[in-house]
């Protein structure tokens, strides 16, 4: 199996964490090897970041199959999954993100409606 | 086709590889299904809230990783890993330690909607992930889902849940791990998501009914695919010791009749049963009247056999044991050091605490537990406001029908109302009996006596005498019988009046025959003493006539020769000498 790819955004993090009032993503996809679904999931994260979150995020992609013991710790059910570690509270976004209408809302980048 | 099918099945069964089976180790449940749940496939285990769902599949795993080798995973969706190691904790299961010793994975899965935004296409690869790493790590061979209905209030594509699920009993039975999937109950189908669509190799029914203020659970096997199984609804209890299932070796009328008799405790009453008392393994119904001496006759039964070295085991439905003990106490009954050696034991509960199954699940495990030799129940009238007549009969049906097959001697005390017929009791048990003794009180005057009688005693040449009873110092003590001049039976006071008077009588008839027999003796000395008188006189004329007839001889003979002479004198012919009168 490929090795999952991931973007280190450390140094784009760190630099705009300086910037106060915007807040810093720390987001986690997990996936189950690479299959089609989880390289589009790859794919839509990279493009909503790049084109909302740029610079003030990080993005860390974990395939279940090789380290099947974090599944516990976030308790992932569904495949893929984007965690929105920060900023709190905690956000859950399954599925592959192509809807990125429910994406946006999923990471509170887009009002809620009704709300 | 099961094995264990009993042997007296004539025609052939088709041989057939018996389904393999793990066992569940939970007191009953295993005779129920035969030996346990499908192995290698999922059970569906459904019921409503609080029936006990949860208890009854971590048992499973409990006793599969204590005692048969098998270590299980159970996932939670609904109660953390913390939550359930303190739950399992008040049942006496130390989850945590077997978690140390990779016996037992606990798993908890939680989803939270208003976390969960649904982005697209997905699955529940992570399920399966996390699943099947906790079995790898322990070698699991038992796992528990409980309840993976929750992903249906967690996610909202029912669509793709249906397919995974599939997929997840599929992949269940392909790991080979034999596994429990809990379902809550649903109004119409068994369970509200239809989990049955899925498993269907074995499904369970747990139900937790209230009828009349009381709860009772009860079990069913609505399906075991590939084995036979007992369909009807079996109660089932929990408590400390976990979930027990009554089981349903006690249903048959299969047991042994013992040949043995069981002294009563009461020797007088022995003597009315062929002097023997009642048969080992019997059961003994003693109806009467409030305060009749039901409890005492119990108590000198128990006393007995704790006396010989037989346990005893008391269910009391009415009084506390140490007011039993005690009131025993003044009869001369002391029960104590009996409960002291641990022969005797007493289980004191107020019947309505729960229904009738549920007392017929705690009576059949205590039994179990202490292995007694004697029962004493007392009453069982008391059941009578737990259910309707049929209920109680039938749980006391089942109850003596367990209490024969385990060979023991059982007396049960049933309180019969005063204004009934004594012989119709409340419950219409007796024909369920073997021996029956009816206890009363009678009304003689201004007093109460009481009263025993063997209305029935199956297979024995029985006393059918009503014997009037004392209760004394010395415990029960049975008086003769005593019937009075009419042809009644007389008792108590007035019994002791008649016995007074007739031993008055018995006196003054005595005198009068020793009087009477006096005069006899002298008139018979007198009627002696004439006749002596009259014999003596007899004998004086006796002797008087003999010298008559003598003197009469002489003076014949000497006429005789006189006239001979005479006639030689005047040398007359005999002839003239005849024609002659005699002169003088």
């Amino acid at each position: 199996m490929k090795t999952p790819k991931v973007t280190n955004a450390t140094p784009a993090f760190e630099q705009s964490s300086a910037k106060p009032g915007r807040p810093q993503y720390e987001l986690r996809l997990y996936v189950a090897g690479m299959t089609p679904r989880s390289t589009r999931a790859i794919a839509n994260i990279k493009e909503i970041c790049e084109e909302h979150l740029k610079g003030r995020y990080g993005l860390r992609v974990i395939d279940l199959y090789q380290q099947p013991a974090l599944a516990a710790g976030d308790q992932i059910i569904a495949l893929p999954t984007l965690i929105r570690k920060r900023p709190m509270p905690l956000r859950r976004l399954i599925g592959d993100l192509s809807n990125s209408e429910r994406v946006l809302i999923g990471l509170d980048l887009k009002p809620r409606l009704g709300c | 086709m099961k094995h264990n099918k009993p042997k007296s099945v004539t025609h052939k069964p088709r041989r057939r590889p018996s389904l393999p089976k793990a066992p569940t180790g939970i007191q009953g449940l295993d005779e129920l299904t035969g030996g346990g749940l499908p192995r290698g496939r999922p059970t569906l285990l459904c019921g409503s809230t609080g029936c006990g769902k949860t208890l009854l599949a971590m048992e499973f795993l409990v006793h599969g990783a204590v005692e048969f080798g098998e270590p299980g995973v159970f996932m939670a969706f609904e109660e953390n890993t913390g939550e359930l190691a303190t739950n399992f904790a008040s049942l006496g299961y130390d989850l945590n330690v077997l978690v140390a010793q990779k016996k037992l994975a606990l798993e908890f899965v939680h989803i939270e909607r208003s976390e969960i935004e649904e982005t697209g296409e997905y699955d529940l690869e992570g399920l399966f992930i996390r699943l099947g790493h906790a079995i790898d790590i322990i070698g699991a061979k038992r796992v528990v889902l409980d309840t993976v209905e929750a992903l249906f209030s967690g996610l909202s594509d029912t669509a793709i849940l249906r397919a995974e699920l599939d997929r997840l009993f599929r992949w269940l039975k392909e790991k080979g791990v034999t596994a429990i999937v809990t379902g809550e109950r649903g109004e119409k189908s068994l369970t509200r998501f239809g989990l049955e669509e899925y498993v269907a190799d074995c499904v369970i029914l747990l139900d937790h009914r209230v009828e009349g203020q009381m709860a009772t659970r009860r079990l069913r096997i609505v399906k075991y695919r590939g084995s036979t199984h007992h369909t009807s609804e079996y109660p089932f209890l929990i408590d400390e010791g976990g979930i027990s299932i009554l089981p349903v070796t006690s249903m048959g009328l299969k047991h042994e009749a013992a040949a043995e008799r069981v002294p009563s405790g009461v020797a007088r009453l022995d003597a009315m049963m062929e002097g023997k008392g009642y048969y080992r393994g019997s059961s003994v119904l003693v109806s009467g009247t409030a305060g009749a001496g039901k409890t005492s006759l119990a108590a000198h039964f128990a006393c007995a056999a704790t006396a010989r070295g037989e346990r005893c085991m008391w269910f009391a439905f009415e009084e506390s044991s140490s007011q039993i003990i005690r009131n025993m106490r003044s009869i001369g009954i002391d029960l104590e050091p009996a409960v002291r050696r641990g022969m005797l034991r007493f289980h004191a509960e107020r019947p309505t605490i729960y229904g009738l199954e549920m007392h017929l699940v705690t009576m059949h495990k205590l039994v179990n537990e202490f292995k007694p030799q004697v029962v004493v129940i007392d009453p069982v009238s008391n059941f009578t406001a737990l259910g309707s007549g049929a209920e109680v009969k039938a749980m006391l049906t089942r109850l003596i029908a367990f209490i024969k097959t385990e060979g023991i001697t059982a007396l049960f005390t049933n309180l019969t109302a005063g204004d009934t017929s004594l012989e119709a009791t409340d419950v219409g048990i007796s024909s369920l009996m073997d021996t029956w003794l009816v206890m009363r009180y009678m009304q003689h005057g201004a007093e109460r006596n009481r009263f025993l009688a063997i209305l029935k005693s199956r297979g024995m040449a029985h006393s059918n005498q009503t014997r009037e009873f004392l209760l004394t110092e010395q415990g029960m003590e049975l008086r003769d019988v005593y019937v009075g001049p009419s042809g009644d039976l007389l008792a108590g006071g007035a019994r002791d009046a008649l016995e007074a008077q007739e031993k008055a009588q018995a006196l003054v008839g005595k005198q009068r025959t020793e009087g009477t027999k006096r005069a006899l003796e002298s008139k018979r000395q007198a009627l002696e003493a004439q006749i002596a008188a009259l014999r003596a006189e007899f004998e004086v004329e006796q002797a008087e006539a003999a010298k008559t007839v003598g003197q009469d001889q002489t003076r014949a003979g000497v006429l005789a020769g006189d006239r001979a002479q005479m006639a030689r004198l005047r040398q007359g012919n005999a002839a003239v000498a005849k024609k002659t009168p005699k002169r003088k």
